[in-house]
């Protein structure tokens, strides 16, 4: 079989990762060095900057799996699955991020490890919903029904993620609301200087790019894992 | 638009007299029930406050066990016998099969909870006679049936089908069974509506999204 273009890495794709370890370079900088050191909680407030970006890329990516969920019922292509595995492997990786850190931070900020609050909870179910995702792929054999499948467990499974984003808002929680925190009724609210506003606006752009080359890259893996099945159903056929 | 309806309630009642006829399903999600009531009990080993601080949980975990014994064998047994063909040929909306066994999922359910709410009472020493429970109860295992058929018709149609559902359908439903817990516990507790609103809330919108997505959705799960 003759090398297509899909075998050579796109140079954009080389651009991104040049930019995107950049970009994360200079967050780490902003995080360490730029963004002031919070009164109350101290160093360890630094990892709000992680926290937040993992959860919004990974809330953001799940979502667009969603939406190629949607996209792939009306118009079946076997790129928009390849895509939609590739968003949900992602935003579980991002996931794990998101709570790991949290669970960091939550040691000395609330003096333990774990704690059942809403958006914790609603957060952890987000992931073994994802999880479960995984599994159910494992499960099927036909190709198209598995995309089929993954497509509405997709979409069925994205509605845990607004729920977790209004969770705050819905039952009164420990957890700091960070975006609208002027709302009367959140009650763990704290107020960000400018320095710190800007390494978190900063930070989710360098999240969110990086994710992008992360997606990119975790497609085309996705496209040559494809081929390589091809070959072998070339091969196994003769 | 009369004829949707006849077409639902004809699965429903198909399937109850199917049931009627055998009693395997409700013998057996009611012995689970009567076998989780006593475990607990034994096991907890707790004394009256913490009995009450703990009701709710302990309802909800049981009747969502019990619902997946009963998911589990909605399509199942229609595949089991063959008949799940007769079904797709037969000239009617496919969401109207959806929305039959899922009346007909949620019916069985409510059998088992007005089974287990005297039970659970005289053993536990609790009144339930709340009819704001009763209404949690209902819409919690409404939203409960209507997402576990969606995904009982698609775990049937893989491998290990009877390990697969409860691992897809627990973490989907959580949001539904904390919610429901929430809401049940601040009515039987006393605290009051305004308390249990946030949870029904809940309920509510998940009530009206799983089943809208499910009519949308169920062709695509038994189409071939």
């Amino acid at each position: 079989m003759a090398s297509t273009s899909l075998d050579r890495k796109p140079r954009a794709l080389h651009a991104l990762d040049v930019v995107s370890a950049l970009l994360m370079a200079a967050t780490l900088y902003m995080v360490f060095f730029y963004a002031p050191t919070e009164r109350v909680m101290g160093q360890v407030q630094r990892l709000f900057y992680f926290h937040v970006s993992s959860a919004w890329v990974a809330m953001a990516v799940l979502i667009v799996a969603a939406v190629l969920g949607i996209v792939y019922l009306i118009r079946p292509q076997h790129k928009l699955d390849v895509w939609a595995v590739a968003c949900i492997e992602l935003g579980l990786v991002y996931a794990f991020i998101c709570v790991t850190t949290g669970s960091i931070w939550a040691r000395p900020a609330w003096n333990t490890w774990w704690t059942w609050d809403p958006r914790v909870v609603t957060f952890t179910i987000l992931i073994l919903v994802y999880l479960a995702y995984m599994l159910l792929r494992q499960g099927i054999e036909d190709p198209q029904r598995r995309a089929r499948f993954g497509a509405i467990y997709a979409i069925l499974a994205s509605v845990t993620v607004p729920l977790t984003y209004f969770s705050i808002r819905i039952w009164r929680t420990l957890h700091p609301v960070v975006i609208g925190s002027g709302d009367p009724s959140a009650q763990g609210t704290f107020d960000m200087t400018r320095p710190m506003l800007h390494t978190l606006l900063f930070s989710l752009l360098a999240f969110s790019v990086f994710g992008a080359t992360l997606l990119w890259h975790r497609v085309r893996l996705g496209w040559l894992a494809d081929k390589v099945e091809q070959l072998r159903m070339q091969a196994l056929g003769r | 638009m009369p004829s949707y309806f006849a077409a639902i309630w004809a699965i429903v009642r198909k399937d109850i007299a199917a049931e009627w006829r055998s009693r395997q399903m409700l013998t057996a999600m009611l012995a689970f029930v009567v076998l989780v009531i006593f475990i607990f009990a034994f096991t907890l080993d707790i004394d009256a406050l913490t009995r009450r601080q703990i009701a709710s949980g302990i309802l909800w975990t049981t009747f969502a066990f019990a619902g997946t014994l009963g998911l589990n064998r909605t399509l199942a047994t229609e595949g089991e016998r063959g008949s799940l063909d007769g079904l797709l040929l037969a000239p009617l909306e496919r969401s109207a099969i959806y929305f039959g066994k899922t009346l007909a999922n949620l019916f069985f359910m409510l059998v088992v909870e007005i089974f287990t709410l005297p039970l659970y009472a005289l053993f536990y020493g609790m009144n339930l006679a709340h009819p704001g429970l009763w209404l949690v109860l209902l819409l919690g295992s409404w939203c409960f049936c209507a997402v576990g058929t969606l995904l009982a018709a698609m775990a049937a149609q893989a491998r290990s089908r009877e390990l697969l559902l409860p691992v897809l359908l627990f973490p989907l439903v959580l949001p539904v069974l904390v919610a429901a817990v929430r809401a049940s516990s601040a009515l039987v507790n006393g605290l009051g509506w305004a308390y249990a609103w946030p949870s029904l809330n809940i309920l509510i919108v998940y009530g009206i999204i799983m089943p809208a997505l499910g009519f949308m959705f169920f062709d695509f799960i038994v189409e071939e």
